[in-house]
């Protein structure tokens, strides 16, 4: 096996690295947000290195990284954007403030 | 073994071969970074549950199956790491090799595949097919069923995707096998590559979120 270039195989190293390490850490009780958080760092980490080593985009020219850059763009737009709905509402009504619809007997489905 | 090879003629609309490969490899970022998007409406249903629901989330995810989703992560990262070989066999001109190494990004994309319809068999059993035999005794059994239904949408679609792929891959394997690639010839060993590992990085994060949410927990 000649010519295997060395970066790959250590690329492929820290990528099951990462995984044994997200696997471990996700048993271990940890306050608040923190578990779902290194959870998804550890996924970024593992993203970057595929994005950067196997699929050599930051070589890549200008136009192909805005491209790339565009798609996480408008995933930002589209998180962002239903936040401002998701995040200002309560998932549990405070009261009844609607119009009888006639319908009422459904209500307690969830 | 086959040297540098004629020079493809660019299509009539390229300068140059150059130019026309560039083109191929942005064309194919930007038809990803629509899939960015097309798994991100997903995403944001499953933020949006977990957010809303998160003891329902926790324990539907101690259901999920982490000994199979960890080996298929593993058999994915592989897969990424032959098809980037592949590429750079390509670029060598080193046709034995570019065959074999697409050869075997295939059957570990085929492995993927079958370790998941496993999987999905076992979760058929245990009733967690929603709309089909969701069963589930639990005070979070609805958070649960919307889960699984996100689930099934989740990996239902990555999976098509690892098949288009797996086809895309045995293609190229075929047409390596009688010379079609050369050292200055290999645009679409590279674009399918591009497709491979972005549908590796979509695993990447399902991982997390499918299997491993509530396993700290009871």
């Amino acid at each position: 096996m000649t010519g295997i270039p060395r970066s790959y195989l250590f690329t492929w190293a820290a990528l099951v690295a990462l995984l044994a390490a997200t696997l471990g850490l996700a048993y271990v009780p940890m306050p608040g947000p923190l578990n779902i958080v290194l959870a998804l760092g550890i996924s970024v980490a593992k993203a970057l290195l595929v994005l950067a080593l196997f699929m050599k985009l930051f070589r890549a020219p200008a136009l192909t990284r805005a491209a790339a850059a565009a798609g996480l763009f408008w995933l930002a737009v589209l998180f962002a954007l239903s936040a401002t709905d998701y995040l200002t509402r309560k998932v549990d009504p405070v009261g009844d403030l609607s119009a009888p619809t006639g319908r009422e007997h459904r209500s307690g489905d969830r | 073994m086959s040297e540098a090879g004629p020079l493809p003629r660019p299509e009539p609309q390229y300068a140059t071969a150059g130019q026309q490969a560039e083109a191929a490899a942005f064309g194919m970022w930007v038809f990803l970074a629509t899939e960015i998007l097309f798994f991100g409406g997903l995403l944001l249903a499953y933020t949006w549950l977990r957010a809303s629901h998160p003891e329902g989330v926790a324990e539907a995810g101690r259901h999920t199956k982490v000994v199979i989703g960890s080996v298929n992560t593993l058999v994915l990262l592989t897969s990424s790491l032959t098809m980037a070989l592949a590429v750079h066999a390509a670029e060598q001109g080193r046709r034995k090799a570019l065959t074999r190494l697409l050869a075997v990004t295939a059957l570990l994309g085929l492995l993927f595949l079958g370790l998941k319809g496993y999987e999905y068999h076992g979760e058929w059993t245990e009733h967690l097919v929603p709309g089909l035999n969701f069963h589930e005794d639990s005070p979070h059994a609805r958070t649960i069923e919307l889960f699984y239904f996100l689930y099934f949408l989740l990996t239902g679609i990555h999976g098509i995707h690892v098949t288009i792929g797996i086809g895309l891959i045995a293609w190229l394997a075929l047409r390596a096998r009688h010379g079609a690639f050369s050292a200055r010839h290999y645009t679409p060993v590279e674009v399918t590559g591009l497709y491979w590992h972005f549908v590796d990085v979509v695993w990447i994060f399902l991982y997390p979120l499918i299997y491993l949410v509530g396993r700290s927990g009871p």
